[in-house]
């Protein structure tokens, strides 16, 4: 298992949040995640200007062998989605943390619990016993 | 593919492997106030030779009545390799064998028909047929959902040419998932949508479903319903007789970018008229849209060695591994009506099928010539039609009916219940299956009954 990036914060759903310098919110799935759903082949992006709440559904992330849900762990508006998923899913596979980005959200009210880097690999570990 | 059920012995020996004592135990955890113990109001089993006796008596009441009935089902000349080839052994199975490792020929037949359906309908993507045309409409409907997700309606919004029937069937299946069926007004004269009462159609729909030729025999202008449709941001649904698309543009063309999805009956292709049943539903779609679409989907690929093959494909969408967010519970398709269709359309050729159209387009021409020469007759619409048309008669339509089938033939479909604003209205059909002799036949019938 690779080091987890410090700068951000992750959820029990293994996604990852990074907050921007402009207060908005970049949301992806975790190395463990993608390493479970195995190949990606297909990205279901939300739209832009979509209202997401927190705990609801955001995206949908396709392998050869499962179609996942990605929860959106904030409320607020989609200001942005990475469409180069559309063509390519498997930069998520690649690049997690970094070009598999999946969208950016503005938020507004409330947001799940986070845990920090530290937390999260306690808890991956503790899903390995 | 051989059925060889359980031996006493297997069933003994799993039931040790799993360390259950008898299959009743394998439902231990139905509650018991759940289970029905016995079927009341069930009869008893019959054996082979009385089931069979019985369903030769019943056969036998169908008899061999001349039929001009079509309104969804059509009696088309089904050439008999079609049914020698659909029932050989490899072929004939109540259930389809989707195994890529045992079932390579099972899948590529679906593969050419998937690949002829997408032809005659001019989308991109379809997938291996569904029930039938209602419960297709019913898909396409809970489909354009999904896909306009922009659209907060729950509105489906049908042409006035619409199948009444399929509108109940896709509301029984939809309707308790929140969709509501409206019609656009029927134009009495044309027997058409009536265009000019689109700006008064209301809330905006999130699909709009168009049906070529119209369950009154008639053309709709589906160019402009499309684009209007498009411009109300809904989705649209193209329903045609796929016999008709050999002549007629297919929905992919329709308007400026075309129907979205198109779906329909599969019978006129080669399924025989068969008590009501068993038929298959037909859908194809834009490639964007082909993640959201129901039922089985056969690709093609290369295995490791380079060579062609052919297997499931985007089953993520799917109840077996999505569950409650699988696109549809539909999870299987009417294997053998497909082979039967893909075997009919292979040996017709699209020039084949465009002649079965035009035959059958002229054999109603003829037919109506024939009908509307009695006092009495008339029909409703003069536009152009298919291969049906609506009558008016003088008279009611039922006890004409009646009179006509105490002389073998089933003369048309009785409009009043679902139409009633037509008036005494039939609607007729003739197929490429009806000689002169028959048209006269039941013109001469009809003659007799108008003069009575």
């Amino acid at each position: 298992m690779s080091e987890l990036p410090g700068d951000l914060l992750y959820t029990s759903e293994h996604e990852w949040l990074r907050k921007e310098d402009d207060g908005s919110i970049t949301i992806g799935i975790t190395d463990h995640a993608q390493a479970a759903l195995g190949d990606l082949v297909y990205v279901e992006l939300p739209e832009v200007g979509q209202e997401v709440t927190a705990g609801g559904e955001m995206a949908v992330v396709e392998s050869v062998k499962a179609a996942s849900d990605v929860y959106s762990p904030l409320s607020g508006e989609v200001i942005a989605v990475n469409d180069e998923l559309a063509d390519d899913p498997q930069k998520i596979n690649s690049d997690p943390y970094g070009d598999g980005w999946i969208a950016r959200v503005r938020p507004e009210g409330e947001s799940e619990e986070t845990m920090t880097p530290d937390e999260y690999q306690e808890f991956l570990d503790e899903l390995e016993d | 593919m051989p059925f060889i059920p359980h031996t006493e012995d297997d069933v003994r020996e799993m039931l040790g492997t799993i360390g259950a004592s008898s299959i009743a135990e394998l439902f231990d955890e139905i509650p018991a106030e759940l289970r029905i113990d016995d079927l009341t109001g069930v009869p008893d089993a019959l054996s082979e030779m009385e089931i069979s006796r019985l369903m030769r008596e019943r056969a036998a009441r169908d008899g061999g009545a001349l039929c001009f009935i079509g309104a969804g089902a059509y009696e088309h000349h089904i050439p008999t390799v079609v049914w020698d080839i659909a029932t050989r052994g490899e072929y004939y199975s109540a259930y389809t064998p989707y195994q890529a490792e045992a079932s390579q020929g099972t899948l590529q037949t679906i593969y050419e028909y998937q690949s002829m359906i997408t032809a005659l309908t001019g989308l991109d993507a379809s997938n291996a047929s569904l029930y039938d045309g209602a419960s297709a409409l019913a898909e396409a409907a809970l489909m354009a959902v999904r896909v306009n997700r922009r659209s907060q309606s729950t509105r489906v919004l049908l042409a006035a040419g619409v199948n009444p029937t399929w509108q109940k069937v896709a509301h029984a299946i939809a309707g308790t998932q929140g969709l509501r069926f409206d019609r656009l007004a029927l134009d009495v004269e044309s027997g058409t949508t009536d265009l000019a009462a689109l700006d008064a159609a209301g809330e905006a729909p999130v699909a709009v479903v168009i049906q070529q030729p119209s369950f009154l025999g008639t053309l709709e202008d589906v160019d402009r319903l499309t684009d209007w449709a498009h411009a109300q941001g809904a989705i649209v649904i193209g329903m045609c007789n796929p016999t008709s698309l050999a002549l007629l543009k297919p929905p992919g063309r329709w308007g400026e970018t075309g129907a979205d999805v198109a779906c329909g009956e599969g019978q006129p292709l080669g399924v025989p008229l068969s008590s009501g049943g068993p038929y298959f539903g037909y859908m194809t779609c834009k490639e964007s849209m082909v993640r959201q679409m129901p039922g089985r989907i056969v690709g093609r690929t290369t295995d490791l060695d380079g060579k062609k093959g052919f297997t499931l494909t985007l089953q993520a969408r799917e109840q077996h591994i999505r569950r409650s967010k699988a696109t549809s519970n539909i999870c299987t398709n009417q294997g053998l009506m497909v082979t039967a269709a893909t075997i009919y359309m292979s040996l017709l050729g699209y020039e084949g099928l465009a002649q079965v159209a035009r035959a059958s387009h002229e054999r109603t021409a003829e037919l109506l010539r024939r009908l509307t020469a009695i006092d009495g007759v008339e029909r409703i619409f003069s536009g152009p039609h298919f291969h049906e048309a609506a009558l008016r008669l003088d008279r009611p339509v039922r006890p004409a009916l009646d009179a006509l089938a105490a002389q073998g033939i089933l003369g048309g479909y009785d409009l009043g219940r679902d139409f009633p604003e037509l008036g005494n209205a039939l609607l007729v059909c003739a197929t490429e299956t009806k000689t002169d002799a028959d048209l006269d036949r039941y013109a001469e019938a009809l003659a007799g009954i108008a003069a009575g």
